[in-house]
């Protein structure tokens, strides 16, 4: 805030009106955490069992469509929910908004990248390349 | 970024110690925040030993007694000294809360008072709330219809609907959950934070009120409303023992229920 500008108080508390979203946001953030119990539990467990095994065995294992899609599903909410929660902390902490336009623009292309790059890891398992 | 240490002119100093008349009995130090700026110097904490024996019982007890008595410089706002004006909100040992409330029995050993956290000093125990009535204003606290009022008796509403407002109505406006969340902290500029928010709840759940869509609307805000990160600060230290954080939750709610 700029403690020189002759600006009103209501008009600084105003500012440039409600952006009218972030509803989504708050839901999907909740939605990806309820969706990460059940699998982070499956993929958990599932790795337990497959712990010490041999390449060409964790392969086979992987191959399997149940197995391909619950990883994609796990990895997908997974990265949209740090998508969306690393938003968050970005725009607690950094107040400059040339510097948050950068970080969350780098954050974002940085998951998307991650998370493409594992699912079609997945799925080149899965199809056998 | 956020800051996360004071300024060099902010830094706080030692300051003078008033030591207790003599012969008092139960004495108990009270360590003050003090700044003048009208010196220029940085703050510091003064220290007054009190006897408690010719004193009231609530901490601001003892703030009037060191201002009557002991150092008629000591600066604070306080009003009805019984938990209804909301004035003489400051942080006393860690917590916020109302002076007049807080009992100094309460507090084992030394008794520190600073001002509300976060806000700009004014002077000594008075913080700048300037940017809070502001966006108190900016929710429109004050009851909405299009339906005119009916001419010869007030605008009708059920006891159930009237007991919704209970718990938010008891607001005094004190600040003291605001200035207590570190998420207003840190955006408080656009964050509108625990009180603001509860107050807004209040006409939200008003049945009388006809305006909730539109109230809804200047709320759906990624800063506004959704800075709430539910770490309850807010109801942890209501002094009212209210809960700001139940208040922004039901509008979290009602914003996902009416997409």
């Amino acid at each position: 805030m700029n403690d020189r500008s002759m600006r009103t108080p209501l008009g600084r508390a105003r500012g440039l009106g409600s952006a009218k979203e972030g509803v989504d946001h708050w839901w999907m953030q909740r939605l990806t955490a309820v969706a990460q119990v059940p699998l982070m539990i499956w993929f958990v467990i599932a790795l337990t069992g497959i712990s010490g095994a041999d390449h060409p065995s964790v392969i086979a294992w992987l191959e399997q469509p149940h197995v391909a899609v619950l990883t994609i599903l796990l990895v997908f909410s997974l990265y949209y929910h740090a998508k969306l929660g690393l938003q968050v902390v970005i725009e607690d902490y950094i107040s400059s908004e040339s510097r948050k336009v950068i970080v969350l623009t780098a954050v974002k292309f940085a998951l998307i990248l991650f998370g493409t790059a594992t699912v079609f890891s997945v799925l080149k398992i899965a199809f056998g390349g | 970024m956020a800051e996360f240490s004071l300024p060099s002119n902010s830094k706080v100093k030692k300051g003078t110690t008033y030591p207790a008349a003599e012969g008092a009995k139960r004495v108990k130090t009270f360590k003050i925040y003090r700044y003048d700026p009208d010196t220029g110097d940085n703050p510091r904490m003064d220290s007054y030993e009190i006897d408690l024996d010719s004193c009231g019982p609530m901490v601001l007890d003892s703030l009037m007694k060191i201002k009557n008595e002991v150092d008629s410089t000591l600066t604070f706002r306080r009003s009805c000294r019984e938990g209804i004006c909301g004035s003489c909100a400051m942080n006393i040992d860690g917590t916020n809360t109302l002076a007049c409330l807080k009992p100094i029995e309460d507090v084992d050993g030394e008794v520190h008072i600073y001002p509300l956290p976060h806000r700009p000093v004014v002077k000594d125990l008075v913080p700048d709330v300037t940017q809070l009535y502001a966006q108190l204003a900016s929710v429109e606290p004050w009851l909405k219809s299009k339906t005119p009022p009916p001419p010869d008796s007030e605008r009708l509403q059920s006891p159930e609907e009237r007991a919704k407002i209970d718990g938010l109505w008891e607001c005094v406006l004190c600040f003291c959950c605001s200035t207590s969340c570190p998420s207003y902290w840190w955006n408080g500029d656009r964050y509108l934070g625990p009180a603001i928010l509860l107050q807004a709840y209040r006409w939200i759940a008003d049945s009388r009120d006809e305006m909730t869509g539109e109230r809804l609307d200047e709320l759906e805000d990624p800063f506004r409303l959704y800075r709430c990160h539910t770490i309850m600060n807010c109801t942890k230290t209501c002094p009212k023992g209210l809960n700001p954080a139940k208040a922004i939750s039901e509008i979290k709610k009602l914003m996902v229920e009416r997409r």
